[in-house]
């Protein structure tokens, strides 16, 4: 019996493929318990359901309590990251999930530390560069600079831009960092 | 919870582990032994609080404390060693997460030194089986071990339960410590929210009551709430005069018998059920997580109604489609204050309208969508769980089931008046998952009819374990319909492969009488229907396990039936002469 033949037969069972939002970027703080297996249980769940990681930072925060803040920027659709944020919060050794986008009142900021080589003229532009980001040299040789950078990621991404045609090696980058302005904790 | 010991002692660890299943209650254990759980086997032998179960397949010990579990609403416990006894349990578990069953299953592993060195028998236990656990733990030190047995049981019964691994190396077996209950357990981040948002409840109220086409949509969390939230929901039923409906893992939470129940809904419910879903204005989701086998196509899900969903885990709400009320909670909590507040503030459902909606509904009831042609030939499969049924219904009884067309004929044809008296598989579908529940339900239950519906692939799976149900004195039913076919699958070849039976066919089947003989159990064979009522008669009268091979119609499908990828209010009936390779799209094909 075909009872009502209105509706258009086409799309899947399964809920992206009638999915119209967009995706978003968002920056979830997460607070554990420092337990063995903790970042497996996160990064599983990660990949287990399909969700992105597109920067994750981890290091115990609280020393006493034996608590680490993991911190990732994932993206995905509205009903997504609610569902990535409610999965995070299932896990017996998460706290606390906050999402520092939604909040819309939080810092975030990385740290990069970026090798150029080079020689003459290029590495005079780089050194002149590297002043006007704010980028601090922390090794020096003859033919080389390591700078360290700390910014926005989009700073980063415009510094080691510009570093590329001045000699860049290698880059490596902490991922982002993020905490909530004003007095309150999380 | 826990009940508080006279002392704190000194034991081995393979010691504690005993004591905390003692004092938590556990009666019986189900296992199977090996080198790195010997030292919990020795401490097993020298008392007599906790029964051991030995099965035949770690998986069978993992579905026995389904079955034990869901049938009593305790906490199912197992036993296995390292290496294969923790892979072989690993179906079983994954099994327990999807239908959200408590379970604390302890696996031995290799001595602290060797882990990580590719010892014998050694696997990484805590790895494979993080995604299908609610929980695990790797125990390390002695000391940890008492706060982890402990903490286990309480996340696996507590919020939405779920199965809990313990690792337990050797060396910590062996090793001696202080052992006591712990008053409380330091996972701070860990408190499922059981009371549900007043205002929420308020605004549920207050929509119910306005509503003119409103509907009951139940599942599995009902059951999981215990016996007082079926009761809950009955009240709140009769005082509302809703039409309700269930998933298959929620039959039983309200009695079929009653005038209200429309039967189950989803891909094998009824039309009644489905439409009714599909064109009411208010949805009450109880403890129900909008599967795909109950949404079909997500666009097209009753899309003019206002929904309203109560679950106690956040994850669930909005993970497919979106409500308008969440309520986050334990259904008895929600239920209770939803009744309370409903007769608090006088609410009345709109008699007028809900008369209409009534009639409505007895229009869909008129079309029988269960109805099937009847034979004088060959035993049909709904003819068969319909005479089980009857001549089962005033007993003191419990059904498992397989996964196959079995299962889902059961759910349509064998009717629930109360809860925990169903066991299925639901989420994962694992075949060979009925046989061993019953072995862990009659256990439980030892004076009580139990009763395997299975499918003649299915029961291969866990066949081993008949012999468990024998060791024990269990007089468990397996009734097989034997179609001599993978039924589902040939059902789906028929309607998506042009009827190409593509190792489908249940080749080389064994004589199930004789094998049940040489199992020391009992053999019946059926074959028509005229005998069909004595030999089920004689079954339930002997009090030994018996493996009923009730040979039936090898092509009847089952319906109704929603195609993939098709909307509620397109489902193809049995009698409805549409050629089922016209029913169904193209995209249709690629579901599953
Ligand atoms: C061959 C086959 C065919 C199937 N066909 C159908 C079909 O036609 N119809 C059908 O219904 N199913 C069918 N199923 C089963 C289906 O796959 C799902 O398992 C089932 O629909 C899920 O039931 P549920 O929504 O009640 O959720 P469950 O899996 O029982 O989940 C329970 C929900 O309640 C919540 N919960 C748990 N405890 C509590 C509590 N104390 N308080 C509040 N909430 C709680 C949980 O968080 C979860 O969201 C089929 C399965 C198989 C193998
Ligand atoms: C372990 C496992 N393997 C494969 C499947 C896929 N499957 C679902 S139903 C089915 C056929 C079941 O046949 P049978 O037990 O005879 O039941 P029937 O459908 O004939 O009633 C199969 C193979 C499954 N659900 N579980
Ligand atoms: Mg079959």
């Amino acid at each position: 019996m075909n009872a009502n033949a209105n509706i258009p037969s086409s799309t899947s069972h399964y809920p992206t493929a009638t999915n119209v939002q967009k995706p978003e970027t968002h920056t979830l703080s997460v607070l554990v318990d420092n337990e063995p297996g903790v970042l497996a249980r996160v990064i599983g769940l990660f990949s287990g359901r399909g969700y992105n990681i597109e920067s994750l930072t981890v290091s115990e925060t609280e020393h006493a309590k034996h608590q680490s803040l993991i911190t990732v920027v994932t993206t995905g659709t509205p009903m997504v990251i609610e569902q990535i944020k409610n999965q995070l919060d299932r896990l017996v050794p998460v706290h606390r999930v906050v999402d520092m986008t939604l909040s819309g009142r939080s810092i975030e900021r990385e740290l990069a530390m970026v090798k150029v080589r080079g020689k003459g003229d290029e590495r005079v532009e780089a050194l002149r560069l590297a002043d006007a980001f704010r980028a601090r040299v922390i090794d020096a040789t003859t033919e080389s600079f390591i700078f360290e950078i700390t910014g926005k990621s989009e700073k980063i991404e415009q510094f080691v831009a510009l570093m590329l045609p001045l000699g860049l090696v290698e880059v490596s980058r902490t991922g982002i960092v993020a905490i909530a302005r004003g007095p309150d904790t999380m | 919870m826990t009940k508080e010991t006279a002392s704190t002692r000194e034991m081995t660890g393979a010691e504690m582990v005993i004591q905390a299943l003692a004092d938590q209650g556990v009666k019986h254990l189900f296992g199977y032994p090996g080198g790195a759980v010997l030292p919990i086997y020795d401490a097993l032998f020298a008392q007599k609080e906790v029964r051991h179960i030995l099965v035949r397949h770690e998986q069978g010990a993992v579905h026995a404390a389904e079955g034990y579990a869901r049938s009593t609403g305790k906490v199912g416990c197992v036993l296995v060693t390292s290496g294969p006894g923790a892979t072989n349990a690993v179906t079983g578990l994954t099994d327990a997460l999807c239908d959200s069953i408590p379970l604390v299953c302890i696996t031995g592993q290799v001595p602290t030194h060797l882990i990580g060195n590719d010892a014998f028998q050694e696997c990484d236990t805590v790895g494979i089986t993080r995604p299908c656990t609610k929980h695990n733990y790797l125990v390390k030190r002695v000391e940890d071990l008492p706060r982890i047995l402990h903490e286990a049981f309480h996340i696996a019964a507590s919020g939405r339960p779920g199965p809990v691994v313990i690792d337990i190396p050797k060396d910590v077996q062996f090793a001696t410590g202080t052992y006591s209950v712990p008053k409380e357990f330091p996972h701070t981040g860990y408190h499922p929210k059981v009371k549900g948002d007043s205002a929420a409840i308020k605004a549920a109220v207050e929509l119910m009551a306005r509503a003119k086409k409103p509907i009951f949509y139940t599942g599995g969390g009902v059951i999981n709430s215990g016996k007082h939230a079926s009761q809950l929901l009955r009240e709140l039923v009769k005082t509302t005069g809703f039409p309700i409906t269930s998933t298959l893992m929620g039959l039983g939470a309200f009695p079929a018998a009653d005038p209200q129940w429309m039967g189950m809904l989803g891909m094998h419910g009824t039309l009644e059920a489905n439409m009714a879903m599909h064109d009411c204005d208010v949805m009450v989701c109880v403890g129900a997580r909008f599967d795909d086998r109950i949404t079909g196509r997500i666009d097209a899900f009753s899309p003019g109604s206002k929904k309203i969903h109560i679950d106690i885990d956040p994850s669930s709400i909005n993970k497919n489609i979106h409500v308008d009320i969440p309520i986050v909670g334990d259904c008895a909590h929600v239920l209770e204050d939803m009744l309370h507040m409903w007769k608090a503030e006088k609410k009345q459902a709109d008699k007028k309208a809900l008369g209409d909606w009534w009639k409505q509904i007895d229009k869909w009831r008129a079309r029988k969508s269960l109805a099937y042609r009847p034979s004088n030939e060959v035993i049909k499969p709904q003819y068969a769980i319909q005479r089980l049924f009857e001549l089962t219904k005033d007993r003191d009884t419990y059904i498992t089931t397989e996964v196959g067309q079995h299962q889902m004929w059961a759910a349509q044809f064998y009717h629930f008046n109360e809860p925990n008296r169903w066991m299925t598989s639901g989420g994962l579908g694992t075949m060979g998952y009925g046989l061993p529940a019953s072995v862990g339900v009659q256990l439980a239950h030892p004076k009580s009819l139990v009763i395997d519906i299975a499918g003649e692939a299915s029961v291969q799976m866990t066949m081993q374990e008949l012999s468990t149900a024998v060791q024990y004195r269990l007089p468990i039913k397996i009734f097989i319909l034997n179609n001599s076919y993978m039924g589902m699958v040939r059902q789906w070849q028929e309607l998506l492969h042009g009827s190409r039976y593509s190792e489908s066919y249940s080749e080389a089947l064994p004589d199930f009488v004789k094998l049940a003989e040489a199992m020391h159990a009992v053999g019946i064979r059926c074959e028509k229907p005229g005998d069909l009522d004595h030999a089920i008669k004689e079954m339930i009268d002997i009090d030994r396990p018996v493996l009923f091979d009730c040979v039936v119609d090898q092509k009847e499908n089952c319906f109704p039936m929603i195609p993939s990828g098709k909307a509620h209010n397109e489902m193809i009936l049995g009698d409805s002469g549409v050629s089922l390779d016209d029913a169904i799209t193209e995209e249709g094909k690629m579901l599953v």
